[in-house]
């Protein structure tokens, strides 16, 4: 079995992003198992960025502590990986730029920059250098390597993509002359089988497109840009309708008008643009519109961190915006769950006519990992979409509370939709029966929205010892290490919530019934999710394992905390 | 047609004498002039007496929440640029809560039609002082007189790049009618700032006292800029008529995505393996 981490580490602005990027890719092609990790400050230069990629010949769903090659783009990352070395790790650096006294691990000195400018490149090309430096190393096939190379840059010429390799090329060599010795890690092709490599947010904007989603509205804010970023530059592909409006006010507003009329449309942003789309998320409730909303969260409040990862918005998304509705919340584990999420929200919010949250966080938003094949099996469904009606009521009451819906523009019907209390045709009525008979319509397809969602997963042994229980993205780490438990034959579990309103109480309280010991994985300070299940569940999670700094759970400290509680 | 058929069921609760009265029949009436069908216009509504009309005339309305109305109309357009849409808002509406989707709406000229009601007064939450309202304005939230100078919508407009600005009295129901017929034919952001007298709330500024402050523009190029920013600068008589006018392409004719039709009517059917093949 291989299992390693790449790690490239420096100041912004050194094209460490793409650089790390490319590894990953080579590796994914090369039959691996890929999950890569990003670290970098909210500043365009400066500061301290690192891209690290754990790499497996077996199924792996989160980053790793240990680091087995460190590229080291100045000498302040030297020293600050120091703890995460390993006794043979290699630390790769230019030796003619910086003088790195390497004191963990083994120094791997070459002269990064001269090589790049004297295979005929420019200095950011030193990041190929030590990328063939890499892969010598490992013994990996650089073809794979040239093929990454081909596919991110061909468009700007055979120029530019001769010039990558040949840098990377002078690495390969030097390292082959000058290090004889074979490194502790050797990773040969395992297979030309090729999986996906993604970001959450790509299987969200992918997930999106693949059930016809044809808007998209959104204003920038990280970490979720990068699901504006990929439909923007898709639209045209998918012939969807991209708009950055001017702030999420109006672009909540905007993806209302457009969810109306009978487009498709999802918006996407973080907390404090959910903060400003909050008057707009109930409007879609009370006016049943079919709309999808992806909050990814970062540490807060306020500005918080903004290029961090945390899960501190679990109560506020639930519970956002005033009176209730229907209030649906997804909360997917890993781009496999996102993609199938972003698909099914489009179903979920045409056939409720509500909205539809999928909450994430930077780490699932970010992180690459590679995937099997996806399952392309969910049919897109309108639900009771007419396209003609007399005397047509927008608000019908009906057994399952949903009304037959027509958009606006059919001949000879008048659709209205209002954002006051309303009766069946939508004209302002307040009513106490009136009242009464509408709240009831829009909470009843909360019940049958209910029955048709999934359970939430046991991951592990039925008969664990102990049961770990979280929502989103601290799936992946605990999977892992579920897996290093298990070789020391301690037997977990895991209870994983994909979505957290409406609250699947009955399964829950099932699951931790039968469980001996409970901890709660949450990424924020309160325990959000272990109050969550007490109001629903009566379950009271006492042991708790909170991480609210910004970073994601390590599978190490995860493993650890269990020993701790198993006191093992 | 005829406006009749404009008129739904329910009963119309603004106040006797209240200007959007001759507001609504102006609307019905332009509407039929233009022969456009209720179930092929819809109407985004704000927060306020003006959005009550979305119970009293009969075509597709959204109402909204207050001061947003605008991104509403630009979400309809650009889902489905077949419709004629049109956003009707309060002063208020339009130049306190929802000021920045005016000016956006203006500089994207986005193919919306902008009706507001501008009474220079927060009618529907008992008359406290608005965005329009005169400084000095005594009112229940300044009962020493407003501190605040008024806002100049049209001034505004022009400058945000809006390319069609006009500006009507709602007590001439015959020239509010021909403004609203020629803001719907527009191509592009249309805002018509209509004056209109609030009986309850706004005593000073009532119908007689808008007859006195307001002459109909004559002699005006509206093609011209300049003269048009000088037009809107007057505040003492306010001038009524197209203030500004320019022939753009709208901010629908301009996204790729509509050149084939709305996006209302394409197919959701997509190659699913084909979406993923850039991440293989
Ligand atoms: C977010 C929000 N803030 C405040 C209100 C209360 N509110 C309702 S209408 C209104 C002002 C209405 O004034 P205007 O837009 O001029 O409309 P008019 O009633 O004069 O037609 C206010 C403040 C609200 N509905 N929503
Ligand atoms: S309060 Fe004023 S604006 Fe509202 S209906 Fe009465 S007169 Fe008209």
């Amino acid at each position: 079995m291989t299992d390693f981490t790449w790690k490239i580490a420096g100041p912004a602005g050194l094209g460490i992003m793409t650089t790390g990027l490319i590894f990953s890719k080579a590796f994914s092609r090369g039959g691996y198992h890929v999950f890569d990790y990003i670290e970098y400050p909210s500043l365009i230069r400066g500061g301290h960025n690192t891209y690290q990629c754990r790499i497996s010949s077996e199924a792996i769903n989160s980053q790793s502590r240990s680091v087995h090659i460190l590229v080291a783009l100045n000498k302040e990352t030297v020293d600050l990986h120091k703890p995460e070395m390993l006794e043979n790790s290699a630390v790769i650096y230019d030796n003619e730029k910086m003088q790195a006294e390497v004191t963990a691990g083994k120094p791997y000195p070459i002269p990064l920059t001269r090589l790049a400018k004297e295979s005929g490149g420019k200095e950011l090309m030193a990041n190929n250098v030590a990328l063939g430096a890499s892969m010598a190393l490992l013994d990996y096939d650089l073809g794979i390597l040239e093929g990454v190379i081909r596919d991110m840059f061909g468009r700007k010429g055979e120029e530019i993509v001769k010039m990558n390799m040949n840098a990377a090329n002078a690495g390969y060599n030097y390292v082959r002359e000058n290090f004889k010795e074979p490194f502790f890690v050797i990773a040969k092709k395992i297979s030309d089988n090729r999986k996906y490599l993604l970001t959450g947010n790509e299987a969200i904007g992918a997930g999106a497109v693949a059930s016809g989603c044809k808007c998209f509205v959104a204003y920038p804010m990280t970490p979720a840009s990068s699901i504006l970023h990929y439909l923007a530059e898709n639209a045209k592909k998918y012939g969807i309708a991209v708009r950055h409006a001017e702030d999420e006010i109006s672009v909540i507003n905007t993806a209302i008008g457009a969810a109306h009329a009978g487009a498709r449309t999802m918006t996407a942003t973080s907390g404090g643009g959910f903060a400003l789309m909050v008057e707009g998320y109930g409007l879609a409730a009370m006016t049943e519109t079919p709309l999808v909303i992806v909050e990814v969260q970062r540490p807060g409040p306020a500005t918080g961190m903004p290029t961090w990862s945390g899960q501190g918005d679990l109560r506020f998304v639930m519970h956002a915006h005033q009176d209730d509705f229907p209030r649906v919340v997804m909360t997917p584990g890993d781009v496999e769950e996102a993609y199938y999420c972003a698909a099914y929200a489009h179903n979920l919010a045409e056939k409720y006519q509500t909205p539809i949250i999928i909450m994430s966080d930077k780490h699932l938003a970010e992180s690459h990992k590679t995937a099997e094949k996806f399952d392309h099996s969910l049919k897109i469904e309108r639900g009771e979409l007419i396209d003609s009606a007399t005397d047509y009521k927008r608000y019908k009451l009906t057994k399952t509370g949903i009304s037959p819906r027509l958009l606006p523009g059919a001949k000879g019907a008048i659709v209205v939709a209002n954002s006051d209390e309303h009766n069946e045709y939508g004209y302002s009525c307040e009513e106490i029966e009136n009242r009464n008979k509408m709240m009831q319509k829009r909470m009843k397809k909360l019940d049958m929205l209910a029955k048709e969602l999934p359970a939430p997963k046991l991951y592990g042994p039925e008969d664990a010892e102990l049961t770990l229980t979280g929502f989103g993205s601290v799936k992946g780490a605990i999977l892992d290490a579920i897996k290093i438990l298990e070789k020391e034959g301690i037997k977990v579990n895991f209870l994983h919530l994909i979505y957290v309103s409406p609250f699947p109480d009955k399964s829950v309280k099932e699951a931790l019934s039968k469980a001996k010991k409970v901890i709660s994985v949450e990424n924020n300070f309160t325990g959000q999710f272990a109050g969550l299940v007490r109001e629903k569940t009566g379950k009271n999670i006492t042991k708790r394992f909170l991480k609210y700094d910004g970073r994601p759970f390590y599978p190490e400290e995860i493993a650890e905390k269990v020993r701790k509680v198993l006191k093992k | 047609m005829n406006p009749e058929e404009f008129n739904t069921k329910e009963e119309v609760t603004w106040c006797p004498g209240c200007g959007n009265h001759s507001i609504f029949m102006a609307l019905k009436q332009a509407l039929v002039n233009l022969n456009i069908a209720p179930d092929q216009v819809i109407i985004a509504y704000g927060i306020g007496c003006h959005g009550h009309e979305v119970n009293y005339l009969r075509t597709n309305g959204f109402e909204g929440l207050h001061g947003r109305p605008v991104p509403v109309a630009e979400g309809i357009k650009l889902a489905n640029n077949e419709l004629n849409v049109i956003a009707v808002s309060g002063d208020g509406d339009a130049y306190g809560e929802g000021l920045s989707h005016m000016i956006n709406a203006a500089r994207g000229n986005h193919n919306v039609t902008y009706l507001v009601h501008d009474n220079r007064v927060y009618g529907l939450t008992t008359g406290q002082t608005s965005p329009t309202s005169a400084k000095g304005t005594k009112s229940k939230s300044t009962p020493e007189g407003a501190i605040d100078e008024p806002i100049n919508p049209m001034a505004m407009a022009i400058a945000a790049g809006a390319t069609f600005v006009a500006r009507t009295f709602a007590g001439n129901i015959q020239l509010t009618t021909e403004l609203i017929m020629q803001a719907i034919k527009h191509n592009g952001f249309a805002l018509l700032d209509i004056l209109q007298p609030c009986v309850s709330f706004n005593k000073v500024n009532n119908f007689q006292w808008y007859m006195e402050h307001t002459y109909k523009l004559e002699n005006h190029n509206p093609a011209d800029k300049v003269a048009a920013l000088q037009k809107a600068l007057e505040m003492e008589k306010l001038p009524l008529g197209v203030l500004y006018k320019e022939e753009k392409p709208s901010y629908e004719e301009q996204v790729s995505e509509l050149s084939e039709g709305p996006l209302t009517k394409k197919s959701l059917e997509v190659d699913k393996e084909k979406i993923m093949e850039e991440f293989l």
